[in-house]
């Protein structure tokens, strides 16, 4: 028998950027909140010093930070004819693990999705006509807007100080940020961080081949800054050991130099480490959660009772939580009917990789999001009309790292060892360039998780099952935005140029990104998500998912992060403003 | 330093000597609140995980240890029976109960120049809080120190008991910083050198102190090896923020800053500043010169500073205002005594987080990291770059300070 606990006003489900950002704004607001974190705590000086935090083997190659598969894994298949395995090591996607979940780990590009990408069906049936998207393709508009979600974008990166430049203010164009984006009701907190001369030259190139490169946006700070809740960052040193492990310079932004220090601060938080939520429970009429069960780190069971319930996990585990609770219908993908696990998308990347002559480009200069990049093949930036896609993604020469056990950049034929090998690395690595494709990723019919039948966790609970695979629309476009990101590329007039547009099937064994979306989708109509616009669960209303991955209706040609750190800050407004006063269904 | 006489459960001598102030008093009580705050009594008096003020933490002095006593009004284990004028007595006298003597670090030095009203005050608040029943068995000193009657000869020689007198010659702010910085604030009882028998030295007040592990540094208006660069408001910001452009709290200061001086008024944190900066500067010593940069020593340390420290230090030493301590004409960095370097690199530490500025960023150990020569080749650079100068640090006292860190988790 699980020991029983006095009630909180809120329990959260693990804590990252979204369980820090609820748990911040809703003890504020005065409630008496817990967070329960499946990992460990995690601090700046004692678990990312910069004294040893650029270990490259510990945290780069066997992942330290990561979650482990026989902590929680699931298993795979591309399509449901196949059967579906265990993943048994973590390869082509990345689950943190650990206060600060996926907010440690990141590289910190900080994007805001297309308007139009909120009202993504519309937009494309009203272009292209209805017979434009494939029959199969699941693909719906937002329950929000992008105007409703700008104050909330805003919040996000002012908490983070993100580094960037502007190219819409108000309606108003501004030169050298990004003219394609949508309207923002201000300037990045921080100037755009200093470019490495790879990024000048890949700018210089796409300007000359008639494109409007900018500065990424990036949450690695340009200079010192203190945020809203009085937190300090400082300024990033490049040293480019963002993505796989935490920053040691209080310079990323994370959960951790960004919210806990000031959430600590809050009498009525407490933060419950080392214990995974084993499900939530529901009343007898299986329309309200009475709280949480969880297992300590000594296999002890507990419940935790709350009056509401935050699902805050990394979204594929979100997605578990509610299927294991047995909250909301689970989506069948034969009938098309449920919703629980429907609509899982990805991110469909690609690279070019260029040899130049006599360059000396040092690409240890580095941080996550530095990096100039394009947006003129985004979303609906640009006419698809005879392309035979839908969709689109940003491209460019970021510089995230150059790390020297992973990054070897050789000349095709070059031995795989050797003395040849070591003399080709050693020649090639100051004039290697590492463009990308950052790409949409549409939901279909076909791709999504339910809970296995055959596997199980330590616990005992089924594993989720994924099933995915790209669908043509995503390789063509990948092929497409692969072909314009090599011709900009020949135009720094390389020595070598290799293409690797994205080729299916969808495979598991070669990292891609840690962008793993849907699954507890929000939308107007019950029939086809989870979650109402502001992100509660249809079916038991005391239940949030507040701003997880999980949330996306399908992916965007962007990262993302920004969009759930606003989505996070929209759902803890609805929930102080409007749910606090009358708790009930919000929509 | 005892204030409850534990052991004397019974003898409920409520000698009424004339309560002389109305204890229901609010305004009393909330002087007295605020008075706590100044004299900074609940960090002492409160065990790890413990009831406020019950008592039980354990000092570390250089002669024993003693446990803070209770003084909740509980009647058997806390003060709850003490008349006023024993309460008094124990503040400003160092007398306890029956006339036993308390031990000095019960700041009793600093508290007899409290005036007997604030003392009133403050004994009305104590009696307001929660009482709570918490034996404390306060004397573990080793013979002969745990014979209280030898106080009597201790302070014979270190004890000066009487009022603050004010001095006409300044402001009112000025001595209003004085009385406190002198009495309930009980700044020189860490930052006052001590004599061999644990008196303060008082021809060299606020000079500098080392006790439990950390030298807590000059805070007089001395330029270089005090505060004297830093301007009134630096002083105010530290004081009320825990941070300014120079440098964050952190150790014993850390607590401080968190318990008492980040809640003190306004007008109490500016009449600090104008005293301290008004006061000790006579103290002027020889400028050191620094050591020359091929020196082997500051080679070497050049070398770790840039591999180790720069990433957050910074190249110019200038670190980051609120974030990063400055080390360029830092007068922490430039002590005689090294004793706080020298446990900052080798085990870390986190400076306080307040509610202006929350960040409470830490500095991460680097005894796994740097040997003995490391460490004192790093921090002779730091002490002889940017400006500073101070002696070299040598190989000895790093490896006893590994030690001793050691011995003391």
């Amino acid at each position: 028998m699980p020991r029983k606990l006095p009630p909180k006003d809120v329990v959260i489900i693990g804590l990252g950027w979204t369980g820090s950002i609820l748990g911040y704004e809703l003890a504020k607001a005065g409630l008496d909140v817990v967070a329960i974190e499946r990992g460990p705590w995690r601090d700046t000086a004692t678990d990312f010093p910069p004294a040893y935090i650029q270990d490259e083997l510990r945290y780069a190659v066997r992942l330290d930070l990561f979650l482990r598969p026989d902590q929680e894994t699931l298993t795979f298949r591309n399509n449901v004819g196949e059967p579906a395995l265990p993943i048994r090591s973590f390869v082509s996607f990345l689950p943190g693990n650990g206060v600060g979940g996926a907010g440690v780990h990141w590289n910190g590009q900080t994007w805001r999705f297309l308007p139009t990408d909120f009202r993504v069906r519309s937009q494309l049936e009203e272009r292209y006509g209805k017979d434009a998207l494939p029959a199969d393709m699941t693909i719906q508009d937002w329950p929000v807007s992008y105007d409703e979600l700008e104050p909330y974008y805003d919040r996000f990166e002012k908490l983070c100080g993100t580094s960037g430049k502007a190219g819409n203010i108000r309606g108003k164009k501004h030169a050298g940020g990004n003219p394609f984006e949508g309207w923002r009701s201000a300037e990045y907190p921080t100037p755009p961080l200093k470019q490495a001369y790879g990024p000048a030259l890949f700018a210089e190139a796409a300007r000359k081949t008639g494109h409007s490169p900018f500065p990424q946006p990036a949450s690695n700070l340009s200079e010192a800054y203190v945020n809203p809740l009085g937190l300090k960052l400082g300024q990033c040193t490049y040293c480019g050991f963002c993505e796989r492990f935490g920053c040691g310079n209080y310079s990323k932004a994370s959960p951790q130099t960004c919210v806990l220090p000031a959430l600590l601060r809050f009498p009525n938080f407490t933060a419950q480490t080392e214990s995974e939520v084993t499900r939530i429970n529901l009343d007898s009429t299986g329309k309200r959660a009475t709280g949480v069960s969880y297992v300590d780190v000594s296999g002890e069971e507990w419940e935790q009772p709350a009056s509401i319930v935050l699902v805050c996990a990394y979204a594929l585990f979100n997605v578990r939580m509610l299927l294991l609770s047995g909250i909301g219908m689970p989506y069948d993908a034969q009938t098309g009917q449920g919703v629980v696990g429907r609509n899982y998308a990805y991110q469909t990347t690609s690279s070019v990789g260029v040899i130049l002559k006599d360059k000396v480009l040092n690409p240890f200069i580095a941080t996550g999001a530095h990096g100039m990049i394009i947006d003129d093949y985004n979303g609906d930036n640009f006419d698809h009309h005879g392309l035979g896609f839908v969709g689109g993604g940003y491209m460019g020469m970021g510089q995230p790292n150059s790390r020297p056990i992973q990054t070897r950049p050789v000349p095709a034929g070059t031995p795989k060892w050797g003395a040849q090998w070591k003399k080709a690395t050693a020649e090639t690595f100051n004039r290697a360039m590492s463009l990308s494709t950052h790409g949409s990723c549409y939901s279909y019919r076909d791709c999504f998780l339910d809970l296995d039948p055959t596997y199980k966790d330590r616990l005992g609970r089924p594993l989720m099952r994924m099933t995915f695979d790209f669908h043509d629309n995503e390789l063509k476009m990948s092929a497409y935005l692969t072909d314009r990101l090599a011709d900009i590329a020949r135009a720094l007039d390389p020595v070598e140029i290799a293409t690797s547009p994205r080729k299916g099937p969808y495979t598991l064994n070669a990292y891609q990104t840690t962008h793993n979306t849907g699954g507890t989708v929000m939308g107007a109509d019950p029939a086809t998500s989870v979650l109402n616009r502001y992100c509660q669960s249809w079916d038991v209303h005391n239940v949030f998912v507040p701003g997880g991955a999980s949330v996306f209706p399908q992916n965007h040609g962007y990262n993302p992060t920004d969009t759930v750190g606003a989505l996070a800050y929209w759902t803890a407004d609805a929930i102080k403003d409007r749910y606090l006063k009358n708790p009930g269904p919000l929509a | 330093m005892r204030l409850a006489f534990s052991a004397l459960v019974g003898l409920a001598a409520l000698t009424d000597a004339a309560i002389a102030q109305d204890l229901q008093s609010f305004d009393a009580i909330e002087r007295g609140r605020y008075l706590a705050v100044l004299a900074d009594c609940a960090p002492c008096h409160t065990a790890p995980g413990g009831q406020p003020f019950a008592g039980g933490l354990v000092l570390q002095t250089p002669f024993g240890n003693l446990a803070t006593p209770n003084i909740t009004p509980d009647r058997e284990t806390g003060i709850g029976n003490w008349t006023d004028d024993e309460f008094v007595a124990a503040l400003h006298d160092g007398r306890g109960r029956a006339g036993t003597r308390l031990y000095p670090a019960m700041p009793y030095p600093a508290y007899t120049k409290m005036t007997r009203d604030d003392v009133l005050d403050l004994r009305a608040y104590l009696a307001t809080v929660t009482p709570v029943r918490n034996q404390v068995i306060a004397n573990q000193l080793p013979f002969p120190l745990n014979i209280r009657l030898a106080m009597l000869f201790w302070n014979w020689l270190n004890f000066a008991p009487g009022g603050y007198e004010p001095n006409p010659q300044k402001s009112a702010e000025w001595n209003r910083g004085a009385y406190i910085v002198e009495g309930a604030a009980h700044c020189g009882t860490c930052h006052t050198p001590k004599t061999v028998l644990g008196g303060d030295k008082n021809d060299a007040p606020f000079s500098g102190a080392t006790l439990q592990g950390w030298f807590a540094p000059s805070i007089t208006a001395n330029p270089r090896s005090g505060i004297g660069n830093w301007s009134k408001d630096d002083l105010v910001q530290y004081l009320k923020t825990g941070a300014n452009d120079w440098t964050l709290a952190f150790g014993p200061m850390a607590e401080a800053v968190s318990h008492s001086t980040s809640k003190m008024i306004d007008g109490d944190i500016a009449a600090i500043a104008a005293y301290l900066k008004d006061s000790g500067a006579a103290l002027a010593t020889a400028e050191p010169a620094a050591l020359a940069p091929d020196d082997k020593a500051m080679r070497a340390g050049a070398a770790i500073y840039k591999d180790s420290c720069a990433a957050c230090h910074r190249d110019s030493g200038d670190g980051e205002a609120n974030l990063f301590p400055r080390l360029s004409g830092s007068a922490l960095v430039q002590s005689g005594d090294p004793t706080t370097l020298l446990r900052v690199v080798l085990q870390g530490s986190r400076a306080v987080s307040t509610s202006s500025r929350p960040t409470a960023p830490a500095m991460p150990a680097f005894d796994w990291r740097l040997d003995d020569a490391q460490v004192a080749a790093v921090l002779t650079y730091i002490r002889n770059n940017w400006g500073n100068a101070a002696p070299p640090i040598s190989v000895g006292p790093v490896a006893s300070e590994r030690a001793s860190l050691a011995m003391s988790p």
